[in-house]
């Protein structure tokens, strides 16, 4: 660990978490910091639980011990919050989108502010449409049912919904699966923009090495039921692990690399 | 922190007005900072300060971007000061961001437009009627190669949607078969009691639960069981794409699924109508024998000498073509599953409502037909 990320305030802090169903350990001791501001990529293998770390975290997935810390609260153990508490601490966008499938996108993506006291319905609308502009949609997509959406889109939709109430911070699952390279690149400049410009600390479970390299300010490998190491891209190169360096240096990660190194590097200035 | 009314100063001069907010900016206090920056006038510049902002969010800045565009049309200055790094970012985004609102105009309906609606309306349900048409003949014909190919036939897949939509259907329909009997007999018995003519509710129980109400009842069941049923089953395979596969593998979807499920319903409507038919005859039958002391040997010899046998083959032969609308109308709505699961339930529960209303309407083109023929 570096001492700047010493230095930084940290979002969430995950200690000594342990998730099990049935006879099978998912996590057992696992720790992670986020820091403010970053974009952490979680990667793991296929059932290595990093969906179930995200939903532990977000309350969805209460685990059998361990405790879990947003922004200064312990959301495991903390009471009912109160009703005028409303403002949102993160916002979770699933993987297929997640849209209510009977309500238009704009519709969706007001459900959140529908909690605020004292909205005016007009403003609600036309901070939806902003919202929906934000993630890259036409305005007419506010008018459609989820159904009638591509995959793409309607990630861009949850993505909105996922953002109405502003929240400091952002969970992303698997963002980019099952878009085309296309789309794909398009969400991940995405995803950085709007996390620099909002501010946003963003969680992000990925499988896509595209991603990894374009978006994310640290990784955290999930590996033998606990976070086995985290840093950075260069950072992960030099880990020993077998699992780890298979991963970062099979073919499918030194292309990503290239391509990352040849077309990237303006973008990033 | 400071949850109250945020605080908005404006302060208008001669040649500016300045606005100037302190503390917290988000979507609570949104309403009123909107309302407030819509009262500033459009005849002079607007200098907006922010260095006593706390919290300033997205909410805050598209108020803020949408008075800069009005003040911009009105053709005056419009600047922001003291803005932070974060609030400046944000500014920026939101600006860009600004949806075009303009593009997006829903030409009012014409009557000609409503005319259209009707007419594709119509033609909608013609080809309903023509889809439906063609599965029955699809089932036919796949039915006929089974029988030349009988090493294709499902028959493990017969048994099991026989057990499905037939045994597992008997509780429900001999409880509602007794209960219609039961109510027949007391209706009938209050209302001939009058004439002194109680006997008759024999007559009247047995006509029509044999004729009429056995059959439609336990179709009318067995549609809302067995064709969701199918819907759903088939609909589900629809939208996991495991149809085309099997298509990929040369394996027919109508020989596979919709022959054993159809010809189930053939063969178990028929058998669920009689069970109804005499649980119906029972269910009368006690509450005559309480209700108006008619004796159970007494109903046995009123019903064999007054009810003729071709009121049971009327109600029978309804039974397999009702089978048979159930078993199309559920085939064809699982088929027509779009791969979104909003898609699934309406389908299911619009075969329910279609195979309802289609037997209730071959019933009644029944009855027109035997009154015809004078059966």
């Amino acid at each position: 660990m570096t001492m700047a990320e010493q230095d930084r305030e940290i979002v969430i802090s995950i200690r000594g978490l342990r998730n099990q169903f049935g006879s099978q350990v998912v996590h057992e001791d696992l720790d992670l910091d986020i820091y403010r501001g970053e974009i952490l990529g979680v990667v793991g293998g296929s059932g290595t639980g990093k969906s179930v770390l995200l939903r532990t975290i977000v309350g969805l997935n209460p685990p059998v011990t361990g405790s879990v810390t947003v922004l200064g609260d312990d959301v495991l153990n903390e009471p009912e919050r109160p009703d005028d508490d409303v403002e949102a601490r993160w916002g979770v966008m699933f993987q297929d989108g997640a849209l209510f499938s009977s309500l238009t996108v704009r519709e969706n993506v007001e459900v959140p502010m529908r909690t605020i006291e004292g909205l005016d319905p007009g403003i609600r609308r036309a901070l939806a449409d902003l919202k929906i502009s934000m993630v890259g949609l036409p305005y007419l997509a506010g008018g459609k049912y989820p159904s009638e959406l591509s995959g793409g889109m309607r990630k861009r939709a949850g993505l909105a919904r996922a953002l109405a109430l502003d929240p400091p911070i952002l969970f992303l699952d698997e963002p980019t699966a099952g878009l085309d390279p296309i789309g794909a690149t398009e969400f991940d400049i995405l995803i950085r923009s709007l996390s620099r410009s909002l501010g946003l600390s963003v969680f992000l479970v990925t499988h896509d090495l595209d991603t990894l390299h374009a978006t994310c300010d640290r990784i955290a490998v999930i590996a033998d039921r606990k976070v086995l190491v985290t840093g950075t891209m260069q950072e992960m190169l030099r880990v020993e692990h077998p699992w780890v360096h298979e991963y970062f240096h099979g073919p499918r990660a030194r292309a990503a690399l290239d391509t990352k190194e040849a077309v990237n590097r303006p973008t990033e200035a | 922190m400071d949850n109250g009314l945020p605080d908005i100063e404006i302060t208008p001069t001669e040649t500016e007005v300045t606005v100037t907010l302190r503390g917290q900016f988000a979507l609570p206090q949104v309403t009123e900072l909107a309302a407030r920056m819509q009262t500033l006038p459009v005849d002079r510049p607007v200098r907006i300060d922010l260095s006593g902002v706390t919290r300033f969010d997205t909410s805050a800045a598209w108020a803020l971007t949408t008075l800069h565009t009005r003040i911009a049309a009105a053709g005056q200055g419009f600047e922001i000061v003291g803005a932070g790094e974060g609030p400046a970012s944000l500014l920026k985004t939101v600006a860009e961001a600004m949806p075009d609102t303009t593009e997006a105009t829903v030409p009012p309906l014409t009557l000609v437009d409503r005319l259209a609606q009707l007419g594709e309306a119509v033609a909608g349900s013609t080809r309903f009627v023509l889809a439906l048409t063609g599965y029955f003949g699809l089932f036919l014909a796949r039915l006929g190669r089974s029988i030349r190919h009988p090493g294709e036939f499902r028959f493990t897949a017969l048994v099991h949607h026989c057990e499905e939509v037939g045994l597992k259907a008997v509780p429900i329909v001999s409880l509602m078969a007794f209960l219609i009997g039961v109510v027949l007999a007391f209706q009938g018995s209050t209302q001939l009691r009058q004439f002194g003519a109680e006997v008759f509710v024999v007559d009247l129980i047995a006509i029509s639960i044999l004729r009429e109400l056995g059959i439609l009842l336990t179709s009318i069941i067995v549609a809302g069981r067995s064709a969701s049923a199918f819907t759903a089953a088939i609909g589900s395979m629809k939208m996991r794409e495991e149809i085309d596969a099997m298509r990929s593998l040369g394996l027919d979807p109508a020989t596979i699924l919709f022959v054993p499920r159809i010809l189930a319903l053939v063969i178990m409507l028929p058998i669920l109508g009689l069970i109804a038919n005499i649980m119906g005859l029972l269910g009368g039958g006690i509450m005559a024998w309480i209700d108006l002391d008619i004796s159970p040997a007494m109903f046995t010899t009123r019903l064999v000498n007054g009810t003729d046998v071709s009121h049971l083959m009327v109600g029978m032969v309804k039974a397999p073509v009702f089978a048979l609308i159930i078993g199309v109308v559920g085939c064809h709505a699982g088929m027509q599953v779009k791969s979104n699961a909003e898609s699934l339930g309406r389908m299911t529960s619009a075969s329910v409502v279609t195979a309802i209303f289609a037997v209730i309407v071959a019933d009644a083109l029944f009855s027109i037909f035997f009154a015809r023929i004078g059966i």
